[in-house]
């Protein structure tokens, strides 16, 4: 069996930390200019420019894209055929803990929901780990900004409510959420599985690049006819009207109990944070 | 695109009077920090009629909780946070003078009465452009509470800040306006 160091781990973890809230993706600076070509409103025209500008800065300088730096959410694919000596979760945290710190990046951690304090170096993280065949450890960190966060909801609808039912409530979240979570956004949606597993499948949705459709071409119309009812809605850059109101919309979906019909929003800000490396 | 507006901080009443919701502005002179922390504290003794630590009459109060600054910089990344949980606060730090604040996202109808009532504007800075924001940040003071940590009131010394009105002294309110404007049915 292959064999993967401990601290081969934490310098990963760390390292994706930092890039992750230095270097926006590609695919959002793209879908940026994409959205300024399109934009009407001399504000949103506005705000997109500073957003070029601002992951030029932070890209260059190396400095975070924004001061929330998130929670560091994890997707940890482990090959069942790897070895990772010592344990892994607890490598994971050291090098969060790492790069949070060396990096410069804000802590926004409470080690208590109720009675807590800043934990001081953004730990623990969110760890998703999946057993997938293969030899190798693939790590993915997406910070998550709290804002944008606050925007999402879990529903358990009924199965008669269909797919009209799913499209009228992701429409309905992002019009409540308004200016809240940053827009430009990015929305990640669930469908299926039980309560708890569709958030995680919206959260996971949020790990596609811009423009990146679902391979069922009946999802892909239906994430097509969602993105422009959600630019039709007129929230714009900031909430401060114009045409750019969602860059994408990614839909993810899992088998359902009979009785059940979960769906889940996950809203993601501009600062669609999320870098992967495999050992 | 349209030029920004220039204006200078402390705002004047007749500068207050002319931004008007849409207006791009870049702000240059000082500001204050402040957010929920330090409200709590301002709005409390505010309550109580006792004198607050920093004279607000005039200011404008940016609500922000920066990353922290690594060696060579003043200010680490320094973007807006929701302006709404300050809403509670808001319509004293009017009543008490302050005329102005820079933070993300809509204000409560409260709010927005007391700023129209006591001639003050909402400008709003854009979320997430943390880095570029912090660029235009040239001093940075602590003028009270400084057991608050990245919480604690700051003065801070800005050149050609960039803000949009968000709620003018007049009572508009681009947010509900600009919406209207684009929505398609
Ligand atoms: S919602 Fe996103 S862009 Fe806005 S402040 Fe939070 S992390 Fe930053």
């Amino acid at each position: 069996m292959r064999e993967v160091d401990y601290n081969q781990v934490v310098e990963t973890v760390s390292r994706l930390c930092m890039e992750a809230n230095y270097f926006l993706g590609g695919d959002v600076v793209k879908a940026f200019n994409d959205a300024l070509k399109k934009e009407e409103s001399e504000t949103a025209k506005n705000i997109l420019n500073q957003l070029l500008q601002n992951a030029e800065i932070s890209r260059t300088e190396k400095i975070p894209i924004c001061q929330d730096c998130g929670f560091a959410v994890v997707f940890l694919e482990l090959g069942e055929d790897v070895h990772v000596k010592g344990n892994i979760i607890k490598a994971i945290n050291e090098g969060v803990s790492k790069g949070y710190t060396e990096g410069f990046l804000r802590k926004s951690i409470v080690s208590d929901p109720v009675k807590g304090k800043n934990t001081g170096d953004n730990t623990p993280a969110i760890v998703h780990t999946m057993i997938v065949p293969g030899d190798t450890v693939k790590i993915t960190v997406a910070p998550k900004g709290g804002g944008s966060e606050n925007m999402s909801e879990v529903k358990m609808m009924k199965p008669a409510d269909g797919i009209e039912g799913v499209k009228n409530f992701v429409i309905d979240r992002v019009q409540r959420s308004s200016s809240n979570p940053c827009p430009p956004t990015v929305i990640g949606v669930g469908i299926g599985g039980t309560f708890e597993y569709v958030a995680f499948l919206a959260k996971k949705a949020l790990l596609r690049d811009i423009g990146q459709r679902h391979p069922d071409p009946f999802y892909a119309d239906v994430e097509r006819e969602l993105l422009q009812r959600i630019n039709n809605l007129g929230i714009g850059p900031m909430g401060l009207g114009g045409r750019t109101t969602s860059l994408d919309v990614f839909i993810e979906v899992h088998p359902r109990h009979i009785a059940s019909f979960p769906v889940a929003v996950n809203t993601n800000c501009h600062a669609a944070r999320h870098k992967t490396a495999v050992i | 695109m349209a030029e920004p507006k220039r204006i200078t901080a402390p705002l004047s009443d007749d500068d207050i009077m002319k931004l008007k919701i849409g207006d791009s502005v870049l702000i240059t002179g000082k500001i204050l920090t402040g957010r929920d922390a330090a409200h709590k504290r301002l709005f409390e003794l505010a309550q109580k009629g006792e004198a607050l630590p920093v004279d607000i009459k005039g200011q404008i109060i940016y609500y922000v909780g920066p990353a922290p600054a690594k060696q060579g910089y003043i200010i680490g990344p320094a973007g807006p946070t929701t302006s709404g949980r300050m809403d509670p606060y808001t319509p004293k730090m009017l009543e008490l003078g302050l005329k102005g604040m820079i933070g993300k996202g809509v204000r409560s109808k409260e709010v927005r009465d007391a700023m129209k009532k006591h001639k003050a504007v909402y400008l709003a800075a854009t979320g997430g452009a943390a880095a570029l924001i912090a660029k235009n940040i040239k001093a940075v003071k602590i003028v009270a509470y400084e057991d608050l940590g990245p919480e604690a009131i700051r003065e801070l010394e800005v050149e050609d800040f960039p803000v949009i009105v968000a709620n003018d002294a007049h009572g508009g309110d681009l947010y509900e306006e600009g919406q209207k404007k684009y929505r398609k049915e």
